[in-house]
Parts: structure tokens; sequence; C-alpha cells
């Protein structure tokens, strides 16, 4: 008999008997749709921590350099945080020396921040990141201005108090003024606002538009780092392999400055995009060592609930096969219907959880900021495992079937 | 030999009821010529079902030679039997065996499926079957919305579609009324007349009346072979 003729009939009992078949097919789907969903999920995650969160915090081709790594997707130990405490911190002229010995081409800004209140005629903007840098920080990071203008190497090095403010820090404070040439207070100081960057829009639901931007120098940095500190040094080149050859530079650079012995572990830390991400993947890579067991587990019980179902169809349709083999059919003939029934039935649940799977990457889409985008590999996995599977728990039920007598089978009821 | 379409010899078949051994033919040997039209009859426990299985070749002996068309097939695998039925013999049942979620047209398509015959082909001879027993206008309807003697006509198309050597019919009017019954053994008689082979196994007279050889069966042997002169003539 051909195959298609048996999937015909199977998909004929399928919808003649939706609601069983559907029972009967759900621990297939609930794996199949694990399987999608996660691997969509997480492959999403993997994007969005690539793109957004390691590019954008630390930016393209860039790297810093710092007492202790500024982004820690891993776990910590209190013991590693204790050492990192004990590291002397970058000092300006730590950044001095670093900027006037680095041969590879890099724009350079020192860099430092903490959370601020900022003030405009008796309206507060609590929580706010207030950075101490320099012109090349806009570069770096690629805040674009909407309006006005950024400050001046000549304003840094002198100190001014001027500012640039975040596009939401703007409109909090101003609410529908124009915020440039005012002054905005912090800490008791005025400050003149000169530019407002454009939206940056959010990461994991945090604003990236409050924030204000002034010069390294000026007075309120006290607030922010203590005297001749930085947080970081941020260091872009032009291309991928123009920073990692900084990088190796600045690591050379900064060990003779701390006068570091050849064996002594790097009292400073350098840290760029893909370096950033090393926790999120320990994270991604555990998820997908897990999945095939989560997925497995789903399949094994699936395939155990068809094979039961095909064991009571068999039973059920004893007449039938009777019949079957009293018009002709071959052993293999009900062995055939009976498993590619199976399969059929199988092979309908792992397609409606790849629907559902896909359903649920869409929802989380459309729901959080993660590009959940679904893997065709993993369609492809989920098809051939239907199959598998149904094959797999068919085969016993079949077997029995095709082993039936003829004329008992036809006295059945 | 080839104008034999069944020829029976010393068959035996016993079957094991516990701890008890039941013998349901003792040697029996028959002839059935190409065009007979034969009854079998006998009283419950006679051994006509067990020689009806055996022709059908639902079954094999434990003792004696069966040839069907000259084919010795006593000895076949399941495989081998299936494959006779499916090209030698045409089944119509008492209780018709239809499969209920099947239409009727699906349901002469059967034994074509289990030949290899192309979907079109298939479709194309079973029409032509159920045309032939005069159901025209029923094919798509399922077994449930057909009458006794409509379910027994599709049976019968069925049991035809093959064009088999020999239609075998296990009381064919058991579970229908004497009307319909007369119906279906018309149907008999006419297919019979365009050189049909058939064997009814019955216990019922006024059916053997309408073959023109009747069997009868005792004690798993044969009491009885006569010609049925009405018939006949």
């Amino acid at each position: 008999m051909p195959i298609f003729e048996a999937v015909r009939m199977a998909l004929r009992t399928i919808v003649t008997q939706k609601l069983k078949s559907f029972f009967s097919l759900i621990g297939v789907l609930i794996g199949v749709t694990f399987l999608i969903a996660v691997v969509s999920i997480v492959q999403g995650m993997n994007v969005y921590m690539e793109d957004q969160f390691a590019n954008r915090l630390i930016g393209l081709n860039t790297f810093t350099l710092r007492r202790q790594p500024g982004i820690n997707t891993g776990n910590v130990t209190e013991e590693t945080w204790r050492s990192w405490m004990r590291r002397p911190r970058i000092s300006y002229g730590d950044a001095d020396y670093v900027s006037e010995r680095l041969e590879t081409p890099a724009v350079i800004a020192r860099f430092c921040s903490d959370r601020m209140v900022l003030s405009y005629n008796g309206k507060q903007a609590k929580d706010i990141e207030l950075m101490g840098t320099e012109p090349s920080y806009f570069e770096i990071k690629n805040v674009e201005i909407a309006s006005g203008r950024i400050f001046t190497p000549q304003e840094v090095r002198a100190g001014i108090p001027v500012i640039v403010l975040g596009s939401e820090l703007g409109e909090k404070l101003f609410a529908g003024l124009d915020p440039l040439g005012k002054d905005v207070t912090i800490a008791g100081l005025p400050y003149r606002v000169i530019g407002v960057a454009k939206k940056r829009g959010t990461l994991f639901g945090i604003s990236l538009d409050k924030f204000a931007v002034m010069p390294f120098r000026a007075p309120a940095r006290r607030y922010i780092c203590p005297l001749n500190i930085l947080d970081e040094l941020q260091i872009k080149t032009a291309n991928p392999t123009l920073m990692l050859t900084a990088m190796a530079e600045t690591e050379a650079i900064m060990r003779s400055r701390r006068g570091l012995k050849p064996g002594q572990e790097n009292n400073f830390d350098l840290q760029n995009a893909s370096g950033a991400l090393d926790g999120w993947k320990k994270i991604s890579k555990v998820l997908f060592t897990a999945l095939p067991g989560l997925v497995a587990i789903s399949l094994v019980v699936g395939g155990i609930v068809i094979m039961n179902i095909m064991l009571m169809a068999v039973a059920e349709r004893t007449r039938e096969i009777g019949i079957r083999k009293a018009l002709g059919a071959k052993r293999r003939d009900i062995l055939a219907q009976f498993v590619i029934e199976s399969a059929t039935l199988s092979t309908v649940g792992a397609g409606l959880g790849i629907g559902t799977g896909i359903g649920l990457a869409f929802v989380v889409r459309a729901a959080t900021p993660l590009p959940a985008a679904v893997a065709p590999w993993s369609i492809l996995v989920g098809v051939a495992l239907g199959i598998i599977v149904g094959v797999v728990a068919g085969v016993y039920p079949a077997t029995r079937a095709s082993k039936l007598d003829p004329i008992a089978a036809l006295r059945a009821e | 030999m080839t104008d034999r379409v069944i020829q029976v010899e010393d068959l035996v078949r016993q079957y094991q009821m516990g701890a008890e051994r039941v013998m349901a033919l003792r040697g029996l040997s028959l002839a059935i010529r190409r065009n007979e039209y034969v009854a079998i009859m006998g009283p419950s426990g006679s051994g006509k079902s067990t020689l009806m299985n055996l022709i059908g070749c639902l079954d094999t002996p434990d003792g004696g030679t069966y040839w069907l068309n000259g084919q010795e097939v006593s000895r076949l695998s399941d495989d081998a039997l299936a494959r006779v039925r499916n090209k030698e013999i045409g089944f119509v049942f008492q209780t018709f065996n239809l499969l209920p979620r099947a239409s009727a047209l699906h349901n002469v398509e059967l034994p074509l499926v289990y030949a290899g015959v192309s979907a079109r082909e298939r479709k194309a001879r079973a029409e032509r079957a159920l045309v032939r027993v005069g159901l025209e206008q029923r094919m798509q309807h399922k077994p449930n919305e057909l009458s006794g003697g409509q379910r027994q006509r599709v049976a019968i198309a069925r049991a035809l579609v093959n064009e088999p050597s020999l239609l075998l019919a296990d009381e064919p009017t058991g579970n229908l009324d004497s009307t319909t019954s007369e119906e279906i053994m018309r149907v008999f008689g006419e297919l019979h007349a365009q050189g049909q082979t058939i064997v009814v196994v019955t216990h019922e007279p006024s059916i053997a009346e309408h073959a023109e050889r009747v069997v009868v069966l005792r004690d798993g042997r044969l009491d009885s072979d006569t010609r049925n002169n009405k018939v006949a003539a």
C-alpha cells in the first residue's frame, strides 16, 4: 500500500477523533513547542546581548581599561570582588601614560560616572547617570546630538561647567521649554545646558536617555570620582583586529607602568563587548545543554502515550484488521498502516508544537525587547523528532496488529 | 485440472479446545468446477465454517491438500495466502464486514489497494463494480447510511472488483429480511449466469435452493452431494 494512502487514512482517523487525537499527541506537542520556543528565545537573547547590550554599553570595536570589569554577566564571588577592590585605581596619570604611548590609532576618552540628582527651577530629576568625560566619548558611544553642541577639548581642559542632557532628562526637567542656554543645578552649582542628545530607547526596559554628560574636569567631578581618579579609559579602534592589537598594547603599557613581573596577574582589567558576554555565553551554553534532556523527556512521555493509543486502536479495530486481511492485506501492509498512522499522529503533534513554539516566539518578540527568531533548523529537528517518535511508538502496536489471525479478527466485535 | 476451481483431498482440520481436541474436518474431499454454483450446508458443528475458512485461504489444513486453480495452497505462508485471497477469492459475509468509516466506493476499492492498482484505475474499477450491483447512486454513502440489502450489495461489489475466480459467501442473507434476501440471491443468480463460480455456505434450505449443487456436511465429512434439478433444469 502506498505511503500516501496510509497517511491520508491516518489523517482521516485523526480528524474523526479530534479530541482523543489531541490528547494523545499533547506530549509530542509540548516537547516540540519547548524545543522551538527555547531555541528561538535563547538565540534571540544571544543576538540581543551582542547587538544591544554589549555593543551599546561598551561600544563597537571598543574596550575599556578599568580597575575591575564594568559589566559582569556571570557570578562574581565575594573573594574575587574583594581582590578587585584591593587593586589600585586608574589615575589621570595612568590615562595620560597610556594615551601617550599607545601606537595603534585609537580614540580615547577618560570617563567617570555616578548617580546624581539634577534640578532646574525647583524641579528635581533623581537617579540620573552623570558622566564626566571628553568630547571623544560622544564618538565612541555613538551619542548623537539633537540640538545644540557637545563641549570642546578646551572646555574640558578648563573644567567649564557645561552639560549635555539625555533626551528624557531634558523633557523631564524642562517640560516643553528649550533647555539650551538654561542652567541646571548639580550639588548647588549651576551648569549651562549646551546640547541635548537624540533619543536612544531602552535596554531591558531601562531608559537609556536619563543621563547627563559634562567635562571630566568640571567642578562636580568630586561627586562622581575621587580627585585624579577615573572609572575607566575608553579606547575605540577602527576594526576588531586593531582593537585586539590595541588591547594587547595597552596591557603591556599598563604592566610596565605598574611594574608587574612576568607571571604576576594584571591588577587592572581590559574588557571588550565579547568579553562582557562571557557570563551570558555560559548561561546560554547550559540552556542548550539541558534542552535536549528536557525535550527528550517530553518526547518519551509523548511516545508512550501514542503507543498506548495505538494499542487501543488496534484492539478497537481488530475487526477492521480482519477485514483488511481477508481482502488481501499482507502483514507488512497492516504493519505499515499502523506505523504510518502512529507517525502521522506524532508528526501532526510536532506540527502543532512547531506552530505553538513559533507563536510563543512571536509573543516574546512582541512583548519583550528580545528579537526571538525561530531557527529553521529547530523546525526541521521538530519534524524529524515527530516522525521518529511516531515510528518508534508505533512499531510494537503495529506488529501486534499484523500478527492477528484473520479468522479470529473477523469474529471480533 | 484447470477446469476445477477448487479441489480438496482428504482435508483434515482439528482444534485444541482446552484439553479436548475437536476434529472439525475428518478427511473431506471435494471438487468444484468453473462456473458452478454450489451451496454448502450442514448443521452447526458439521465443519462447514471450517471448510469455508480453508477454501477462503483464511486458514490452512492440518492434513490433506487444497488446490485452487491448480495451485497448491494448503502449505502457503500467511503472506502468500493473503496474495491468493486478494487475487482469487471474493468474500461476502453475513455481517457484511464493511469498514464503517469509509464510503461505499472506498470499501470497494480496498482489495485493489492491496493489489497495488493505481488510484485512478482503482476508482474506475470500483465504480464499475458498484454500477454492476445497482448502487451508482450510493457510492459516497457510508455503510450506516445504507440499508442492509445495499450494504450487502456493496460487499458483493467489493468481492467482485478484483475479478476473483471464486465468490465465497458465508450466510450472505443471514442478517436480511426475506424480500431483501431474495434480491441478493437474484444478484447471485445473475452473476452465475455471467459465468462466476459461486460457493455459498448456509444452513437455510431456501437459500441453498438457488444453487445448482448442494453439498451437505455432517461431523466433518461429506454427507451428500446432489444436483439441484429445479435450478439446473
